[in-house]
């Protein structure tokens, strides 16, 4: 019954079922969500929105909560440097 | 592409309830159902909060659909995806949506917070893959498969059972379970959940779910190694050192409440929780809190203070006292739930020099050390000023050096430019 939809992360295209976060399809895509101010690679912590370690540039918005979006057909997802 | 900013026009309720977990689904539900004009605004996609988050292929759980029946029956107006981060003056709040931006006048509100996983800096936790015990199960829940893949959960708390049992529903395979707390207490744990009906048959699913995985009590990690992501943690156990390999951890020290907006809108904060009274009213006046941020209690108590606050809140103040004594009841599982679970002193000490506290500004151990006080660090180090505002540091500095996180300031959450600029507007007229 899930619909599949198809979103790019980092130049990648990426194939989820629809009701997928984006933090889901950086992890799919095997991409860090963001690089730390000394340069490491950081993913999701809490899942739930409060400590915005999933931000990434989502259809060119910068410091979105990539696990508090749902994956929309043809987004454009950046890890954040 | 640039989102354009839509003002949505200003919406009034008799009753405002911020949080649309448990706790404030009840209390949205009951003050609807008492006949007030209701709204519920939540930051997540969708109510239900963690414990009720939907998943696409199961739907939400019988007790949940229960509620999310009755609130649409009685009308409540919706806002998910939303979070408020400023009250420009009494009875207003600001909230911002992905693209809008919301003006919402209460008479009364009703505040349903709900709370987050407490982290504790060790090294390697920052490496990607080592998740929250709820975090990873959020992720799970909105897609991220599972299946085979091997998975230490570690930390402390009730919660660390349930998302193994989650876990392995879902294909993954648990080779420990690392629970800080002492037999004893555990032993305690599961005494006191035999006095609560409703607990047992968890209790007893859980059992049967988790059947084959230890459970080792005084256990923690003490360090999660890998390139680029987790590949390996080595917990302490018992007083021995063991390296387990796996793709993610699970880890969080049971939950701490999120106590930030009631202390913006002035609600006294005692021991980190909401001070309430009968009624849940906080120490402002038509303000009320229920859930996790008056103690950490689970469901049971959540609804039954939810419930509580939405009668008291739509003016059925008899009403709600019949609910008195089964909130008791759930408030004295609460108590044990705290001292069960307490953090053991040993956990101070996982930090190294090195390891990363604040993971915002990259703040590391030791260049905190240094201070006497969380406000000192802010200032010095930077330590919770970035954008999740301390929700990550504040509680793992309060352990590790008994600092006070205090001056909570507007906005509570970051917010847009555009947003700001209407939350002066509102400060100016309110002042006239």
């Amino acid at each position: 019954m899930s619909s599949q939809l198809t979103v790019t992360v980092n130049g990648t295209s990426v194939t989820v079922s629809a009701g997928t976060t984006v933090a889901v399809a950086l992890a799919l895509a095997g991409q860090a969500c963001r690089t730390s101010v000394t340069g490491e690679p950081r993913g999701p912590l809490c899942g739930m929105g409060v400590c915005f370690e999933c931000r990434a540039i989502i259809n060119g918005k910068l410091h979105s909560r990539t696990c508090q979006t749902l994956c929309e057909a043809g987004m454009e997802v950046k890890s954040e440097k | 592409m640039k989102a354009e900013m839509r003002r949505d026009g200003q919406q009034r309720f008799d009753v405002l309830v911020i949080g649309g977990g448990p706790a404030g689904m009840a209390a949205a539900v009951r003050a609807a159902e008492c006949g007030a004009h209701v709204g519920i605004v939540d930051d997540n996609a969708t109510l239900g909060g963690q414990i009720w988050r939907s998943e696409s292929e199961h739907g939400p759980t019988e007790d949940a659909a229960k509620w999310y029946q009755r609130l649409l029956t009685a009308k409540v107006t919706k806002r998910c995806g939303v979070r408020v981060f400023h009250q420009p003056a009494a009875g207003v709040l600001l909230a911002e949506g992905s693209d809008d931006l919301y003006e919402l006048r209460y008479g009364n509100l009703i505040l349903a917070t709900g709370a987050r996983e407490r982290f504790l800096p060790f090294p390697g936790w920052t490496l990607p893959n080592v998740m929250g015990a709820g975090g990873l199960q959020a992720m799970v829940k909105s897609g991220l498969p599972i299946s085979g893949k091997r998975v230490v959960v570690a930390g402390s708390g009730p919660l660390l059972l349930a998302v193994a049992a989650y876990l392995r529903r879902h294909g993954a395979r648990v080779p420990m379970i690392c629970e800080q707390a002492s037999w004893s207490n555990l032993a305690r744990f599961g005494a006191a959940l035999l006095r609560h009906p409703a607990k047992i048959i968890q209790a007893v699913q859980l059992q049967r779910e988790l059947a084959g995985v230890p459970l080792a009590p005084k256990s923690w990690p003490v360090a999660a190694s890998g390139r680029e992501v987790l590949e390996s943690v080595t917990i302490s156990r018992r007083g021995k050192l063991e390296t387990i390999n796996c793709d993610y951890l699970a880890c969080g020290f049971h939950l701490v409440p999120n106590t930030e907006l009631p202390q913006l809108l002035g609600c006294q904060v005692s021991s980190g929780y909401v001070q309430v009274d009968e009624l849940q009213g906080t120490t402002v006046q038509g303000i009320y809190c229920a859930g996790e941020p008056t103690g950490i209690g689970g469901v049971e108590l959540a609804l039954v203070e939810g419930q509580i606050a939405g009668l008291a809140a739509a003016g059925r103040a008899q009403e709600a006292r019949k609910l008195f004594a089964e909130r008791d009841r759930a408030r004295r599982f609460a108590r044990i739930l705290d001292q069960a679970f307490r953090l053991r002193p040993e956990l101070r000490n996982l930090p190294s020099a090195e390891t990363i506290v604040c993971r915002c500004e990259d703040v590391s151990y030791s260049c905190l050390q240094r201070h006497a006080s969380w406000r000192a660090a802010k200032l010095q180090t930077r330590c919770g000023m970035g954008p999740c505002q301390g929700r990550v540091c504040a509680p793992a500095t309060q352990f590790l050096f008994r600092w006070n996180p205090d001056s909570i300031r507007p906005p509570v959450f970051p917010a847009r430019v555009e947003s700001l600029a209407l939350a002066g507007r509102r400060e100016q007229q309110a002042a006239q």
